[in-house]
């Protein structure tokens, strides 16, 4: 056992400890470390004052200066709604034409939507709602379901195959999978329908007789005698260059042969219907700016 | 190493590994269709691997009793190669995850390499893993060393180390396969937390019969903080993992708390897990390495009693403190906010006194780049504290929650400070273990302490970028009362971020990978130590040797 001894360096006693070599100084506690905890507890000490702090059985002690969290929420969204009230104002008296030639109502759409459309649909249709395969693209190009800012409304409102009771429904069914059509026929309709937007309905019937035998038995129902779509069905026009799966023959027979059926959320619960009129009419206007 | 065992401490070896044969064949055979089997099965073989080295020297015989003049350090060296392996895997995927955040793509198709998968292996192989081994390995060797005597008994040190280890390997395989409870750094299932339940109350128990006979009058400090350490572990492990399963062979189960206690069991856990896994532990090996690497005496007993007692009693406060603003009631937060700010004393205070222990060996500080790794790490402990105390005020965390700040401040912690101290504790332990004149490569050690330091400073630097951009994004408004960017605008903002996170991180992983290399060249090529008297605790080691009492 080492006795007490002078260290030299610091000029402190040790405490006379010694383990495997180590000492320790008996320094006393540097005075700043008395003061800091003092100021720290009374700064502590003052919040629990004016806070929220100390249970007290069902209850707890509320805090000089009244501070209640969900009070203060409901305050900075009552303001928040205040700030919007003016353009909120005008999007929900204007109908869609209106809305369209209303410079500053289409300014405060424009920033909005942006927002609106990046936080709940840039994930599935991409930040600049050009789409992605099995998304459609939404920004230019035809649309399955009809291009009218109503229309367009309708969608978000109630989804593509999706819970809402009124929800569109898309049915491309799997012509190869359940046995509707023998291989053959599958080969020869995609055939046609792949070479209708290449060299139009004439030249493709032409080239592809069968196919287009196939496609006025199976297929004119819903995608019309003229391939041009029916977008109370959501049939897709497939004359034009827009795909929503793709144009290439091995995905032409994917969806010919297993089928189709994509799903678009319904957001009327979610958003509201101001945000789902909001989000309308930013995308026609999208649709507008960008041909 | 095994004829070192007394032929009663094989026996016994042998029959634990029996039972653990019995009770993974048993999980193995009747879990089958739940993936529990694939655990019981890598149970019942690590227990057949390690049955058959101790059946071939079951008969050797007992070991000679001179045994009982030295330290019994075998299980150390173990713990300190397995330090490194754990550090050279974890640190891996945990670069892997941050370039998948860079480049989503850079992944397996399988299900066990997704990012939700392997982001807890890298943070429990780090932690627990890398963490928990260098604590566990050190405080073996402290232990015997701060006491003068040596381990009560050679077979639960093994149990300790291994059963800890086999906990490590079911938690991080677990993940891989599907298996968690989905609570942040408890993600283990119900057996392997029983397991470590097992293993921890051995591990408690070996420290107490040590410490019970010890030949010193009082109990150094280390060996405080590695108890608070042990037995608070024990505590929250248990209540935290409280769980019901949802069949005794079924690798699921279900908490027995729910919504906003859940919450807050969860985080009394994890600030306590911080706390005592990632301060007071490390705190210990601080307490023993820096004073006697330096060379100096601990510059004041008395500031580290106050602060021990400070960080023991304020840090079980401090838990709501993750979970501002949220649905846990407001006076609960201000509970955890007040404490957080308190503690930031006792914790500046422990800080300071490792640093002024280097007065007078500041020069050594210079020289000698495994006193610099103690050093940087009492400096990132004092800076991690300090950040912490700031993002605990509820305004603060209001900006920095959810963001990469925290993430930036975890890492100035575990890589600036645990790691740091680990590395530093390692690499004054090996030549001490391993009876070498010293490192295979001081020059390797050097390049180490650069890597660490710089991939740390890149990293945290980073992330607090990072951070703070993406709490102002998240509330940037514009006058009409709309966010004006999304959250997808933020994400794309942190790119650059991520990509120096990454390479600060891959500057840290391969200065980990030096370390393993200079592990192994000191164990195969070094020169052994010639001059014992120069290396301190070889010296008291042969002192004690004379005194100490043969049992
Ligand atoms: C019951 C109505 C219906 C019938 C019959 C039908 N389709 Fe469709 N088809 C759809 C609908 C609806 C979609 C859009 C699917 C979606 O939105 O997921 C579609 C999509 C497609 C597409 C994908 C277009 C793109 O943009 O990627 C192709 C190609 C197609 N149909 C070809 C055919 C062919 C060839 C036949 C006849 C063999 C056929 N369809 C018969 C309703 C039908
Ligand atoms: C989970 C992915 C997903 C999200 C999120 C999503 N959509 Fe869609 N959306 C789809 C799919 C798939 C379709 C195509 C449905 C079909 O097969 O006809 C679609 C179709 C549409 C259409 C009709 C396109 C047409 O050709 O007529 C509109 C308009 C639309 N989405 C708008 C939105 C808006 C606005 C949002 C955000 C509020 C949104 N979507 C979010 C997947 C999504
Ligand atoms: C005075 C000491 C400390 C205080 C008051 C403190 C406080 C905090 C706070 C406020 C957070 C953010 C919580 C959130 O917003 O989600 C946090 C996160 C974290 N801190 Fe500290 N910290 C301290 C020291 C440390 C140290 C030394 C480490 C060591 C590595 C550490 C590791 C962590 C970890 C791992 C998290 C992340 C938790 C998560 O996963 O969300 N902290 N800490």
């Amino acid at each position: 056992m080492a006795l007490e001894e002078r260290d030299p360096i610091t000029g402190y006693m040790t405490t006379g400890h010694e383990w495997n070599g180590i000492k320790e100084l008996n320094t006393p506690v540097p005075r700043i470390v008395y003061v800091f905890l003092i100021l720290n507890t009374t700064i502590g000490l003052i919040y629990w004052l004016l806070m929220p702090a100390l249970p007290l059985g069902t209850t707890y002690t509320k805090g000089l200066l009244g501070y209640d969290e969900r009070a203060a929420v409901h305050r900075d969204l009552t303001s928040a709604a205040a700030a919007r009230a003016p353009w909120h104002d005008a999007l929900d008296r204007q109908d869609f034409s209106a809305l369209a030639a209303d410079d500053k109502a289409m300014k405060d759409i424009r920033e909005a939507g942006r927002l609106l459309f990046g936080q709940n649909c840039a994930a599935c249709h991409g930040v600049e709602a050009k789409g992605n395969a099995g998304f459609p693209n939404l920004a230019a190009g035809a649309l399955n379901w009809g291009d009218s800012p109503e229309a367009i409304q309708e969608t978000i409102r109630v989804g593509v195959n999706s819970a809402h009771p009124d929800t569109r429904t898309a049915q491309m069914p799997a012509f190869g999978q359940d046995g509707i059509l023998s291989r053959n026929d599958v080969m020869a309709v995609i055939s046609y329908v792949h070479d209708l937007s290449i060299s139009g309905i004439t030249a493709s019937g032409l080239a592809h007789p069968d196919g287009a035998k196939v496609f006025s038995a199976q297929c004119s129902a819903c995608h019309g005698a003229d391939a041009r779509g029916n977008s109370d069905l959501g049939a897709p026009n497939l004359t034009d260059t827009t795909w929503l799966y793709g144009g290439d023959l091995a995905t032409i027979f994917e969806t010919v042969w297993y089928g189709r059926q994509g799903r678009m959320p319904t957001w009327e619960s979610r958003l509201g219907a101001r945000n789902v009129k909001l989000l309308a009419a930013y995308i026609a206007d999208l649709r507008k700016r960008r041909p | 190493m095994i004829s070192n065992l007394t032929t009663g401490e094989r026996r016994g070896a042998l029959l634990i590994l029996l039972v653990m044969t019995l009770v993974g064949l048993f999980f193995a055979a009747a879990g089958r269709g739940d993936p529990i089997a694939v655990h019981g099965a890598l149970i019942m073989v690590a227990a057949i691997a390690l049955a058959f080295p101790i059946m071939a020297r079951l008969y050797d015989p007992e070991p000679p009793a001179e045994r009982f003049d030295t330290y019994y350090d075998d299980p150390s060296k173990v713990g300190i190669i397995l330090t490194f392996v754990w550090a050279a895997f974890a640190m891996f995927v945990g670069d892997w995850v941050a370039w998948l955040l860079v480049e989503p793509t850079w992944t397996t198709s399988g299900a066990w390499s997704s990012f939700g998968r392997i982001r807890p292996v890298h943070t429990t192989g780090v932690i627990f893993g890398f963490g928990g081994n260098g604590l566990i390995a050190t405080s073996f060797y402290v232990m015997q060393r701060t006491s003068r005597v040596r381990l009560p008994d050679q077979l639960s040190p093994w149990f300790v180390l291994i059963g800890y280890n086999l906990f490590c390997v079911l938690a991080v395989t677990g993940y891989m396969l599907g298996i968690t409870q989905s609570k942040e750094y408890a993600e283990p299932e119900w057996y392997a937390d029983l397991w470590l339940v097992i293993v921890w109350v051995v591990y408690f128990i070996l420290y107490m019969r040590t410490l019970a006979r010890r030949e010193e009058p009082h109990i150094y400090v280390a060996n405080w903080y590695y108890m608070a350490f042990i037995l608070v572990v024990a505590m929250l492990h248990i209540v935290n993992n409280l769980a019901v399963p949802v069949s005794f062979l079924s690798a699921k189960s279900f908490s027995l708390f729910s919504g906003v206690q859940d919450a807050l069991t969860e985080w009394w856990y994890g600030h306590n897990a911080v706390a005592f896994f990632l301060t007071a532990g490390f705190l210990g090996m601080m307490y023993y390495y820096l004073p006697i690497r330096a060379g100096r005496p601990i510059f004041s007993y008395r500031m580290s009693i106050i602060s021990f007692w400070g960080i023991t009693f304020m840090y079980m406060w401090v838990g709501s403190h993750h979970l501002h603003h949220t649905a846990l009631p407001q006076w609960v937060q201000t509970l955890g906010m007040t404490f957080s700010l308190v503690l930031i004393v006792p914790s500046w205070a422990s800080a300071a006194n490792a640093l002024l222990t280097l007065n007078g060996a500041w020069h050594k500080v210079r020289d000698d780049a495994t006193l610099r790794f103690m050093m940087i790490a009492a400096v990132f402990y004092g800076l991690t504290t300090f950040e912490g105390s700031f993002m605990a005020i509820r305004s603060v965390n209001a900006l920095s929650h959810y963001t990469d700040w925290t993430v930036g401040h975890v890492h100035a912690g575990a890589l600036g400070w645990v790691a740091m101290i680990t590395f530093g504790a390692l690499y004054a332990s090996i030549p001490w273990l391993w009876k070498r004149e010293r490192m295979y490569s001081p020059a390797l050690v050097e390049v180490h302490f650069w890597l660490a330091l710089s991939g740390t400073a890149i990293y945290v630097f980073a992330l607090w970028n990072a951070g703070i951009i993406q709490g102002l994004m998240w509330r940037t408004y514009t006058e009409n009362g709309n966010l004006a960017y999304t959250f997808l605008d933020s994400v794309v903002a942190m790119r650059p971020y991520y990509i120096a996170r990454a390479i600060g991180g891959l500057l840290f992983l391969l200065g980990a990978l030096a370390g393993c290399l200079n592990l192994y060249l000191t164990i195969r090529y070094a020169a052994p130590a010639t001059d014992t008297a120069s290396l301190k605790p070889l010296r008291d080691e042969l002192n004690d040797a004379a005194t100490l009492p043969a049992e």
